[in-house]
């Protein structure tokens, strides 16, 4: 790891321009994917510009039907909350099960969503639930906002501030973890709602995307044999020590029918 | 059994600063005007270096020394020793090429050293290591066993055609043949042991250090033999007088065999220190462990058993490809030879065996003894081949089994290659493991699983490990280049209380309190007056170290041993005082009485007269009371045992739940129940890992696939079930405790208990075999293509 310096944004506005001032700032937040990226050499950060604790990052609510999430929130705080439970129940369960206690005290919503690791939970739920990446200058849909792996529509000097999950009638996640790292190997999320069933699958592909085979079938017949037969195309998706193309492409229909029992 | 004696579960006396972050580990110790040591890697896997540039690094701010292996050559430092000399079956000794600390010329795995770049910080020295400008012309590499062993592959060393470092066998090949000539039925069975990377929780560290005003030189080190190395270090690699060579092992964190060999970070500390003229300091980071240390297993395997009409083991044979890495490894080359081929009796009457082992050169990390060391291999072959006959056959594994075990009345029993057992009582081991797991209602539990859609299978491994090695003439004339004794120093002080100096090591396993409990019991000495010292050359007499759980089979008895010369020489100092005749003088509990009467001399008040000898037989007799025993062991000694492992498995992912580990095991005299019961814990964790989790993968390039823990999968708690734990004693009839050792009982016993299950379970579904590890894809995989 590099030497760096470490600069306390005041608020929101402070972290913007520091970020803009500084040569070489980058945002910290939990440091769960940022420090051991910094450790390996592969970002050399000149200034670290921590985030995670400023108020306009924080915070949970019920906004007519979406669930406003601040960014500065841990995956812990989302995974204990009431208000998630409440709203979107398989929304508290994906956060109360990414990686281990540590990981979860510290990462947060926002870090994940900006670094849009493609075996990372959080992008299934935000594509499943039609979420909307909130930043300090301009709301983006996360179609929009993810792109392939570790790419995102975020500019350098901006801050992602909150995500708005639009509340289903019933959602649910379900993840096959890499044995070694916990990320998702393969990880679905269904979410039904009046506009329609949104099926998202994150950790199978270079970036979460959503199965558009698999929500035609649940649009006619929300059931798990309706997806029987439905292909997963292998081609696509990625392979590694863990877990083949084909293996992956076959999870994704697994998890896909246990995420669809789990609606109820 | 006393309070703190043998057999009571005594709270580990070195936890208190092991566990309140208080230990001293390698990368704790700092010395006056230390540099840093970062050492530059190979990425390629074989090449030939065509020139290094260090200008750059060398101007780097910090940098104190670039040294490459020209600047070694220079010097006059050697290569590295291996401590086994093979000899192949046509009476040619191993091809054995050299094995430079910092190669000049070529590289021959990713990983490999080719620059140490020594600078103020830790920070500067990496920093300049990525200035170091080195031109490779890249070479083929022969990446795998496979790859290696195939006709054509590039070669790692010119001067071994075909990769082959040797061809060895052991037990009577036409004997066997004859008997597959008779047999009723012949199984046979390919297995591939897979390829692991240790992963000891500290990271390889070491610190050179040289006092020009003595020509002293320490060497701090994270061993598990710190004798070893002042050996190899001091009379092969650098010629430095042992009397002029320190080495320290302070607190280790976890070895499990990776930190037996000598490695090149220890040669170039050392040099570079006097080269330099100040303390040179390197911690390994934890990616270049997975690319330097030692790793483990990785064989390719043919193997047959026949059998006659009831089940009944004629003859075996078996050929084995074993991986040995890019050079050889300190005891590379004896693992798998000796501590593999001559364990395929295993608990059973086999009369006929036949062991073909082929040692193979590839471009990877070099290979070498991993907590079992050979023996898992073998057992892992051994009981997946039994239970395959059982399959084949239609005879129950557990009955298979029963037919063939050695008897209790058969021992000493000779096994076709070469061991001599000395005792057991393999059945009613094998009865109580089936017992304690309940595996008469199995069915019942199987047909549960199956109504809720999971396959549910057992397995069973009956199995023996030979451990404690070994007389040292025997290792001796089969190529062995080092005694295999222990030493034990027991020096009472002059009021009573005791510090016991052992030449083995302690790095997790709780010597510290073992020794004393076993002192305490034998001296009568309370147990926090008894003070366990290991690691520094300067401080304990010369022994062997830690490794293939020796400890307390070798080397506790040699501190036993010295606890009788104390007593003897107390009854005759004790017979002096009481003015009686030493053959009256009996002691126990700590005091010295004439028998049949209560007249009596506590031990310290003994001590005392020793130290303070104005009533003394000083004619007689020398004053003091400190005494050393060198113990050879007679034999190796034969913990053995029955695992039984019940999964649970999820047919559509392929994921294996554990859902059951039953393991009883014969180990001989306990000393500290609590600690053998962790060794257990620790080996079947490890063992586990091997069977479902972990996985070292190289591309065909030598690429190291599973270089960090995001793909290389180490077992966690929540991995593992609790373990049923059992002992069946038997006592060691050849050492004076009757012990026979436990560290790697769990990782040998283990593995094939697992995949034994998980065929079980995947077997309505005509899965014969499945390698480790059994991971989801893997088992998925067996389950579709016996649907296809
Ligand atoms: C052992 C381990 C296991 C893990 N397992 C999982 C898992 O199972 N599933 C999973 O989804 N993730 C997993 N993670 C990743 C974890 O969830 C991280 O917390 C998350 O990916 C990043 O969040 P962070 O707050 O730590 O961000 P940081 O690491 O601090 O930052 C990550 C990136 O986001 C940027 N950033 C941070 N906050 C903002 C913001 N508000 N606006 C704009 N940019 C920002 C940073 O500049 C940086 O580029 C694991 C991590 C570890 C170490």
């Amino acid at each position: 790891m590099q030497d760096f310096t470490f600069r306390r944004p005041a608020s929101l506005a402070d972290a913007v321009e520091a970020l803009r001032s500084i040569p070489g700032g980058k945002l910290l937040a939990g440091g769960q994917s940022l420090i051991p990226v910094m450790k390996l050499d592969l970002a050399a950060p000149a200034t670290l510009v921590p985030v995670a604790g400023l108020g306009e990052l924080r915070g949970i609510r019920l906004e007519g039907s979406e669930l406003v999430i601040g960014a500065g929130m841990t995956h812990r705080e989302v995974g204990e909350s009431a208000e998630v439970a409440g709203a979107i129940p398989a929304l508290a369960a994906l956060a109360g099960a990414i990686g281990d206690p540590q990981v979860r005290n510290r990462g947060t919503l926002g870090g994940s969503v900006a670094h849009n690791d493609p075996a990372a939970d959080y992008p299934a739920a935000l594509l499943a639930l039609d979420a909307t990446v909130v930043t300090d200058r301009r709301e983006v849909s996360a179609a929009d906002f993810l792109g392939s792996m570790f790419e995102t529509a975020l500019a350098d000097d901006e801050v992602i501030t909150a995500v708005r999950f639009r509340v289903p009638e019933a959602a649910a996640y379900a993840k096959f973890p890499n044995p070694a790292s916990k990320y998702a190997i393969v990880g679905v999320m269904v979410a039904r709602s009046p506009g329609g069933v949104r099926v998202a699958v994150t950790g199978a592909a270079p970036g979460a995307f959503r199965h558009e085979g698999m929500e035609r079938a649940l649009a006619a017949d929300f059931s798990a044999s309706s997806l029987d037969g439905v292909p997963v195309d292998a081609e696509e998706l990625l392979s590694d020590p863990q877990a083949s193309a084909e293996y992956r492409a076959h999870l994704v229909g697994v998890m896909a029918r246990r995420a669809v029992e789990a609606c109820g | 059994m006393s309070e703190n004696g043998i057999g009571a579960a005594v709270l580990r006396k070195e936890d208190d600063r092991l566990l309140t972050g208080r230990g001293q580990f390698t990368d704790d110790i700092n010395r006056p005007g230390q540099a840093h040591m970062s050492i530059l890697r190979s990425p390629l896997a074989h090449a030939r270096i065509v020139s290094i540039d260090t200008s750059a690094a060398e101007e780097a701010p910090g940098v104190v020394a670039v040294l490459t292996g020209r600047e070694m050559a220079e010097d006059g430092v050697g290569g590295l020793p291996c401590g086994w000399l093979i000899t192949s079956k046509d009476g040619s000794p191993m091809v054995e090429p050299p094995h430079p600390a910092l190669p000049a010329d070529r590289v021959r795995y990713v990983g490999d050293q080719v620059a140490a770049v020594i600078a103020e910080t830790r920070e500067a020295a990496r920093a300049a290591a990525a200035l170091v400008d080195v031109e490779y012309e890249e070479l083929p590499a022969a990446a795998t066993l496979a790859s290696a062993t195939r006709d054509g592959a590039p070669l790692v060393w010119d001067e071994a055609p075909g990769n082959i470092c040797y061809d060895w066998e052991v037990g009577d090949a036409e004997a066997t043949e004859a008997a597959f000539r008779g047999a009723d039925h012949i199984v046979s069975l390919d297995v591939v042991n897979n390829r692991l990377i240790p992963n000891a929780i500290e990271p390889r560290a070491a610190i050179g250090e040289y006092d020009s005003r003595t020509g002293d030189h320490t060497l701090f080190t994270t061993t598990q033999n710190p004798h070893l190395i002042r050996l190899l270090l001091g009379a092969f690699v650098m010629g430095i007088p042992e009397s002029k060579l320190r080495i320290v092992a302070p607190d280790v964190g976890g070895g499990f065999g990776s930190k037996i060999h000598h490695y090149a970070e220890e040669v170039i500390v050392t040099w570079a220190a006097k080269r330099l003229g100040r303390p040179v300091k390197w911690t390994a980071e934890r990616s270049e462990s997975f690319v330097s240390d030692r790793h483990g297993r990785d064989h390719l395997s043919h193997a047959e058993l026949a059998l006659d009409a009831e089940g009944r083991f004629l003859g075996l044979r078996v050929t084995t490809a074993a991986n040995l890495g890019a050079y050889l490894s300190t005891f590379s080359t004896c693992v798998p030879t000796y501590l593999y081929g001559i364990l395929f009796a295993g608990p059973y009457t086999t009369p006929a065996i036949y062991v073909e082992v082929k040692g193979v050169f590839s471009n990877t990390v070099p290979v070498d003894a991993l907590r079992g060391a050979g023996r898992p291999e073998a057992t892992f072959l051994l009981e997946r081949l039994v239970d395959k006959a059982a399959r084949e056959t239609g005879i129950d594994p557990v009955e298979l089994r029963r037919r063939n075990l050695i008897r209790p009345d058969q021992f000493p029993y000779q096994t076709p290659v070469a061991l001599q057992y000395d005792v057991g009582d393999y059945q009613a081991t094998l009865d109580l493991a089936l017992e304690m797991a309940g595996a008469d209602a199995f069915e019942e539990r199987r047909a549960e699983a199956r109504a809720r859609g999971r396959l549910r299978g057992l397995g069973v491994s009956t199995f023996l490990e030979a451990c404690g090695i070994a007389p040292s003439a025997v290792v001796g004339s089969l190529g062995c280049r080092a005694g295999l004794y222990e030493s034990g120093q027991v020096r009472v002080h002059p009021t009573g209380s005791v510090t016991v100096y052992t030449g083995t090591h302690s790095h997790g396993q709780g010597h510290e309190t073992t020794f004393a409990q076993l002192v305490s019991d034998e001296l009568g000495v309370p147990i926090d007056q008894v003070e366990v010292v290991h690691g520094d050359t300067q401080q304990i007499p010369f022994g062997m170290g830690t490794y293939g759980s020796r400890s307390l089979a070798v080397g506790g008895a040699a501190i036993y041993n010295a606890t009788q010369k104390v007593i003897n020489k107390g009854k005759r100092i004790a017979a002096h005082l009481l003015e009686a005749s030493e053959a009256d003088i009996e002691f126990e509990n700590g005091s010295f009485t004439v028998a049949g009467t209560d007249r009596a001399k506590a031990f310290g008040e003994i001590a005392l007269a020793a130290y303070v000898p104005h009533d003394y037989p000083i004619e007689e007799l020398e004053p003091g009371l400190d005494e050393t025993a060198f113990y050879d062991p007679k034999n190796f000694t034969f913990p053995a045992g029955a695992h039984i492992v019940e999964v649970e498995i999820d047919p559509e992912t392929g994921t294996v739940e554990l859902v059951q580990v039953t393991g009883v095991d014969d180990l001989g005299r306990i000393i500290n129940p609590m600690i053998v019961a962790g060794q257990l814990h620790g080996g079947l964790a490890h063992g586990i890992g091997q069977a479902l989790l972990e996985e070292c993968q190289y591309d065909e390039n030598g690429q190291l696939l599973t270089g960090s823990y995001l793909n290389y999968t180490m077992p966690r708690a929540a991995d593992l079930p609790n373990f049923e734990l059992g002992h069946n004693t038997t006592l060691c009839t050849h050492n004076p405790l009757g012990v026979k050792g436990v560290g790697e009982v769990g990782s040998i016993g283990v593995c094939p208990a697992v995949i034994n299950a998980v065929v079980d379970a995947l077997s309505e579904h005509g899965v014969t075999h499945i390698d480790m590890p059994a991971t989801p894809e893997r088992v998925w995989r067996a389950i579709q293509s016996s649907q296809a």
